[in-house]
């Protein structure tokens, strides 16, 4: 046993806890691999510690997690990129685990170290590295290996291309699904460095193998590959090779296909060019809004917005907007809640007068729909109507939309209301509002469920910010006040909290009038809560009002809630009192 | 048709009766020795190789075996299949680990007791030569990982681990200051040491005096750790899990719903079956089983407490409440009384490995299924048809709602169930096969082998080879031996390639071969 020199002795702790047997400190020592690379050197953490870690990996996922991630970084500590290839082995280990998030990351740090390689290194290390994981015995290794091959496959020479491609090819029919999936998700990333000659050839095929798999989930992956692949291939190749996949998946037998395909089909269209979209991709998308299973349905109508904006509007009206009707009146609540997400932001692709005339109609049988969702979501993108037709169109229904959303039964739904209640102000316009809404604001004062309360608080405070002092002056404070007097102190506190929330908003003339006597007079309740919360909301008034008041009305009156007979009254009075001291000091 | 056309149909032949001699016993009773509740075993499940044998006990332990008489050989297997071995090797097995899978527990929202029993075990794929299965109780699905792991011996520590376990009463004064701040501060000692991570500089050589610790290990031990737990996604009790081919998702099914899950994500799952009726007064039938087709990942079959056989395709909807495919019998008209119904409850399902075929067991029969006839089942055998004169005191002690396991031989030429008394049964399913065997779960398997096999009894209907056999005959209990309600051979499993059959007696574990 060495003697450590003292300085030493944190650093040959942090090393010998590589190996403790408390997961925390090996967990401690991996993170700070760096340093204790640093306090090797350079040559000994080539030869010593990445040996070391090499032959150590069968710890637990957490520790082996945390190793690839470092080990990714770690080229400045072994000598730079000359020495980068002595981090391929314990990369190449942790390649193998059953453990995915390890192997995942694993790949992505061999990828960033690869990167950085030279390339005659990345020939003579890292091309006979991915060939190894790609004949691996396990899965694992075959699964890691797919997500390599783009980096080694630039600097190959043209016989270990052909070779690499040909590797990549029987990963795709490999007998695990699992190696099928993750070669599926490569082939994009894969595809990118492959020359176009064979791009055309032995990609394309590989990739048709993919699109028919006899599992579904290969397949659906392979829906990914269309727009990766389809951005690389030339424009009519493109037409001529994906377009028909894209056409054949959005019939897939299978509902998880299809609703790749809804989700994904925005992407595709960019890839095959605006005429084909057209032609052939408008159908599939028209199929697809009408699909018989919900889930795929739900996507298809998500993006209904994102798809009519490439086309041009007369498409759009002639054939989506008919399915956008039918959609507006689906049996599944989650469908027309997914297009009450979007439907708004047709408004600006249709124009003013399609946009009255078509979908008007559509907003309205929304914002009557059953299910709260889906009027929520019309109103929460109340602006994007606004901007195109204006709001009055809207507004007769709105207002019993809300009304009832305000009143729903279930405490969500009204958080969720409240929520957008400046967005509609804002919208709406004082008038509108204060005919309204404004009563709207103050029952939720009075809410039985505190969050609501908590809400309806800050609402208080945002329509103030909104519409201003004056108009707060008149239209809210008072009527907030006037609550102070509930017989319930859960609701006294409540207004407690807007005060405290709207001092800063009114200013310090409205504060000494108007809310700081309500405080006052509070601080004689005769529950602690409410006078120790007199007490918080005191201390945050100080800040705001003049130096004057709090020596003539806070102060005083914190002194006397300092003398209460409630310990907790007393605790938060001092604590105000002593944060008045630090102002008065500082000024 | 006569027998002529049969042998013309199939020039073969049906493959003669097998033979069965005991093999193996693991946790033999010895005379009078007393059955613990908790060693009873629950669930029994070979893995895809024929390898590893698991069990399930009510204790909530799963105990592994591994099979010896390959193992010896290495690598070598194939090479001796190839040579064609005359050495007619059995499947032998040894104990190789066991571990706590579920621990009894307590829901204290439902007030209800979570027994640790074992429902069902599930082999998973391995990798890196690691073990990887499924297990469940009533509730909690385990993702479990069997694998051997070195045992470590560090040495040569840069810190002597004496001296800081001394507290410093060894250490020289030159350090013993920082052995007792080190352990104060509980193992991290940034803070104390205003630790030299940015602001001090190394020598570029690093430095000399520090040194890795040295790791060395001789031996291995196995160790299982819980990966992950699939829980709190079933109101009711879980009867089934059943991976999918595409080795990513599995089922659970429960009396009213199967959910399907990701085996890498534990916290959500997906219902894709709900059987159960808004009003519960409505409730006509439960969920008993279920069970993904061998290789269409799209796939699965679920059996119903009527009796009914339901294959849905998970490719046409997310949720799967209508089925493909539906597959029961249609009642003689006439026989009906009061356990028709109870006793056409299917206990157990099991898909062929070729896919094609599903076999049922039901309380007294066990009938196999072709998923492309829908007419009706293929075969049926009379497992225990003698029974039916005491279905009366069944029903009272609760025995007609035992369930019985059912399995299939991995070349799907015959199928096996257990019954009463500790006995099997065994019945050959290939074309004009009448082998219809029993066995006792002992080390003398064929002591109440008496019946002659039997003709099968044919219909008209022989057309569609349809065939009912296996008639039970009588002197059985002209044996002598009574029917002992108590012991039941519930679990059983074939082993996947070769013939073989582990089953269950009490805590018992029998292995026959043929």
């Amino acid at each position: 046993m060495a003697t450590i020199d003292e300085p030493l002795y944190p650093i040959a702790v942090l090393i010998d806890e590589l190996k403790n047997e408390d997961i925390q400190l090996r967990l401690n020592s991996i993170r700070r691999l760096s340093t204790i690379a640093r306090a090797l050197g350079e040559e000994r953490t080539r030869k010593e510690l990445i040996p070391f870690l090499s032959e150590n990996n069968d710890d637990d996922d957490e520790v082996l997690l945390a190793m690839a991630e470092e080990l990714g970084v770690f080229i400045p500590y072994v000598g730079g990129v000359e020495h980068a290839n002595v981090l391929l082995p314990p990369l190449e280990t942790l390649c193998t685990v059953e453990e995915t998030c390890v192997r995942d990351k694993a790949v992505e740090s061999l990828s960033r170290i690869g990167a950085q390689m030279r390339e005659q290194d990345l020939v003579e290390y890292f091309i006979p590295l991915v060939k190894r994981l790609a004949a691996g015995e396990w899965f694992t290794a075959r699964v890691s290996s797919c997500g390599l091959f783009h980096i080694a496959y630039p600097s190959a020479s043209e016989t270990f291309k052909t070779e690499l491609r040909a590797i990549y090819s029987q990963l795709c029919q490999d007998d695990m699904p699992m190696v099928r999936r993750s070669a599926a998700t490569n082939l994009g990333k894969f595809a990118a460095t492959v020359e176009p000659a064979y791009l055309k050839t032995e990609i394309m095929s590989i990739f048709e193998d993919l699109t028919q798999d006899d599992q579904d989930s290969v397949r659906l992956l392979a829906v990914e590959g269309c727009a990766a692949l389809g951005k690389l291939l030339e424009p009519q190749d493109c037409v001529a090779h994906i377009l028909p996949v894209i056409v054949n998946f959005s019939q897939d037998k299978s509902w998880r296909v299809r609703y790749m395909v809804a989700n994904q089909l925005y992407e595709l269209c960019e890839a095959v060019g605006p005429e084909s979209t057209r032609a052939d991709l408008v159908p599939a998308y028209v199929r697809l809004l009408c699909d018989n299973e919900a889930e795929v349905r739900i996507a298809a109508a998500g993006k209904v917005t994102k798809f009519c904006r490439i086309l041009n509007p007369e498409l759009a009206i002639q054939r989506i907007l008919p399915c956008v009707k039918e959609l507006s009146t689906d049996s599944s609540q989650h469908v027309r809640s997914a297009l009450a997400s979007v439907i708004m932001g047709m408004a600006p692709v249709l124009g003013k007068d399609a946009t009255i005339e078509q979908l008007l109609p559509i907003f309205l049988s929304l914002l009557k729909d059953e299910f709260p969702d889906v009027r929520l979501n019309i109103i929460s993108k109340l602006d994007q109507v606004n901007q195109v037709i204006g709001i009055d169109l809207l507004s007769q229904s709105l207002l019993p939309a809300i009304v009832e959303l305000a009143e729903d039964r279930h405490w969500r739904v009204r958080l969720a209301i409240i929520e957008y209640i400046p967005l509609l102000a804002s919208q709406l316009g004082v008038g509108f509002f204060d005919d309204k809404l404004g009563a709207l604001c103050m029952q939720w004062l009075n809410d039985k469920v505190y969050s609501i309360r908590d809400a309806a608080a800050n609402n208080v405070k945002r329509l103030a910010e909104e519409f201003g002092p004056d108009w707060a002056m008149q239209h809210i404070v008072p009527q907030v006040l006037d609550m102070i007097n509930n017989p319930h102190y859960l609701y006294r506190m409540t207004i407690l909290h807007a005060i405290s929330l709207l001092a800063p908003v009114m200013g310090s003339e409205i504060t000494c009038s108007t809310l700081l006597p309500v405080v006052v007079s509070a601080s004689k309740d005769r529950v602690p809560n409410i006078k120790f919360n007199v007490a918080k909301v005191l201390q945050s008034l100080i800040p705001i009002v003049d130096q004057s008041v709090v020596e003539k009305t806070i102060r005083p009156c914190l002194v006397e809630l300092s003398e209460d007979p409630d310990v907790d009254v007393r605790f938060f009075a001092t604590q105000a009192l002593q944060s008045s001291d630090q102002v008065m000091m500082s000024t | 048709m006569n027998g002529g056309d049969e042998v013309a149909a199939a020039p073969v032949g049906p493959p003669q009766p097998l033979e069965w001699k005991f093999s193996q016993v693991f946790g033999e009773r010895t005379a009078g020795e007393e059955v613990q509740e908790v060693d009873i075993i629950s669930a029994i499940e070979f893995d895809k190789t024929g390898d590893h044998l698991a069990t399930g006990d009510r204790g909530g332990r799963v105990v592994l075996f591994e099979r010896t008489d390959t193992k010896d050989h290495g690598g070598y297997r194939r090479d001796l299949e190839r040579m064609d071995c005359p050495i007619s090797r059995h499947p032998e097995f040894r104990y190789k680990t066991e571990f706590q899978s579920h621990e009894p527990e307590f829901d204290y929202l439902k007030s209800l007791e979570i027994e640790e029993k074992i429902n069902k075990i599930r082999w998973c794929q391995t990798a890196n030569g690691a073990l990887f299965l499924l297990s469940t109780n009533d509730k909690t699905i385990k993702f479990w990982k069997v694998q051997e792991k070195k045992v470590k011996k560090i040495s040569d520590m840069n810190v002597d681990p004496s001296k800081a376990v001394g507290n410093g009463s060894v250490a020289s004064s030159s350090n013993s200051n920082s052995t007792k701040s080190y352990l104060a501060n509980g193992g991290w000692p940034e803070k104390s040491y205003g630790y030299p991570s940015n602001d001090f500089t190394f020598p570029p050589g690093g430095i000399p005096s520090l040194h890795l610790p040295v790791v060395t290990s001789n031996e291995t031990s196995l160790v299982a750790r819980c990966r992950r737990v699939y829980a709190h996604a079933h109101d009711y009790h879980i009867n089934s899990i059943s991976n999918n081919s595409d080795g990513e998702t599995f089922i659970s099914a429960d009396d009213l719903r199967i959910n399907l899950w990701n085996l890498e994500i534990s916290n959500q799952s997906f219902n894709i079956v709900d059987v159960k009726p808004t009003n519960m007064e409505d409730l006509t039938e439960v969920i008993t089983s279920a069970e993904f087709h061998p290789n269409h990942c799209n796939m699965l079959a679920y059996s119903s407490s009527r009796g009914s056989i339901r294959l849905i395709d998970l490719r046409q909807s997310a949720l799967c409440d209508s089925h493909a495919k539906l597959f029961e019998e249609q009642e003689a008209p006439g026989s009906r009384s009061f356990f028709t119904e109870i006793i056409a409850s299917i206990s157990d399902i099991k898909f062929a490995k070729d896919g094609r075929h599903i076999l049922s067991r039901d309380y007294m029969t066990l009938k196999l299924w072709d998923i492309n006839m829908d007419s009706g089942p293929v075969a049926t055998f009379q497992v225990q048809e003698y029974l039916r004169p005491k279905l009366c005191d069944l029903y009272e002690n609760d025995s007609i709602f035992d369930k019985f396991e059912c399995c299939l031989s991995g070349d799907g030429l015959r199928v096996a169930t257990g019954s009463y008394s500790n006995l099997f049964r065994v019945f050959g399913c290939a074309l004009g096969s009448a082998e219809a065997t029993t066995l006792e779960a002992s080390k003398n398997p064929m002591r109440r082998q008496v019946q002659t096999p039997s003709r099968p009894s044919r219909s008209l209907s022989s057309i569609t080879r349809v065939v009912r056999r296996g008639t039970e005959s009588p002197g059985v209990d002209a044996n002598g031996n009574s029917f002992d309600f108590t012991t039941k051979l519930l679990h059983l499993a074939w082993h996947p390639t070769e013939n073989s059959i582990a089953c269950a007696a009490a805590n018992s574990l029998y292995m026959y071969y043929a």
